[in-house]
């Protein structure tokens, strides 16, 4: 994987770049909207990608959970922290687009609010992670991350249950849309889902070094507790 | 316009910003294993 991840890096930087051409110069203009609708094709992807990784740290927590895998464990953790900075980016990106459209930035509707709930279950998590000292953290934290994915459903799902004010899904809802926009939109979802994937995973292998190097640490210490007595 | 360049340049700042600690992190540790290699 060292070999191939400098390649694969390069790749998703080219597929980046020809993704923010095709949403900036190709991509039709939309009409009632006008310039402010190419935000979508950063703002849909980001949250694509959050729900993917945030289900990636269901899955680990899970496996955790089941055999205590210390490999799941660190992998969910790298998981929901790159989720949190795409769930980020999706809960800024949106009042951008809202304030020239809604004229507002934010209001409390379901999906912003069950968006701005789910941001916030994952950054307790990490918290949780990053501060409480006590053995049972990984544990407690995957329980939390198990709750935590119930409110991905809910959020997506909102839109088509609940009359809000967030717009109807246009890919798959029914609506039309121009094959360019549709091209620019494919182009963006999978370039940021390999940026998520590669970024996922070298946070992941830095968890695990990270680990592997607190280990030998400890061990170290024993040793030299040991020889000094 | 300016709202569609705030939101694209906001996301990149955010990513980049997120890269950069992960380096960061990255060249604490490599530290660390120099000194334990060291030892």
């Amino acid at each position: 994987m060292k070999r191939v991840f400098p390649i694969l890096a390069i790749l998703t930087a080219a597929l980046l770049s020809y993704g923010l051409y095709q949403a900036l110069v190709v991509a039709p203009t939309e009409k009632t909207m006008g310039d402010v609708q190419r935000i979508f094709y950063y703002h849909v992807p980001s949250a694509w990608t959050a729900g993917v990784l945030f289900f990636v740290n269901f899955v680990a927590s899970i496996i955790y959970l089941a055999r205590r895998n210390t490999k799941a464990d660190a992998l969910a953790l790298a998981s929901a922290e790159v989720g949190v900075v795409f769930c980020t980016i999706v809960l800024v990106t949106g009042p951008i687009w809202a304030r020239p459209v809604w004229g507002i930035w934010w209001t409390w509707d379901l999906r912003l609010t069950l968006t701005l709930v789910l941001w916030l279950i994952y950054v307790s998590y990490l918290l949780l992670r990053r501060f409480s000292t006590s053995g049972q953290t990984p544990v407690i934290a995957a329980v939390l991350a198990i709750f935590g994915t119930l409110d991905i459903p809910l959020v997506y799902f909102s839109i088509w249950f609940f009359r809000t004010q967030h717009p109807q899904p246009v890919i798959g809802g029914g609506g039309s849309i121009d094959p360019r926009m549709l091209h620019a939109f494919f182009v963006n979802l999978i370039a940021f889902t390999c940026f998520g994937a590669l970024v996922c995973w070298s946070r992941y292998r830095l968890e695990v070094l990270r680990r592997e190097v607190e280990e030998t640490q400890a061990l170290e210490s024993l040793l030299e507790a040991r020889s000094s007595r | 316009m300016t709202y569609l360049y705030a939101a694209y340049i906001l996301t990149w700042v955010i990513h980049i910003a997120y890269l950069g600690s992960l380096a960061r992190r990255y060249t604490r540790l490599r530290k660390e294993i120099e000194e334990l290699a060291k030892k």
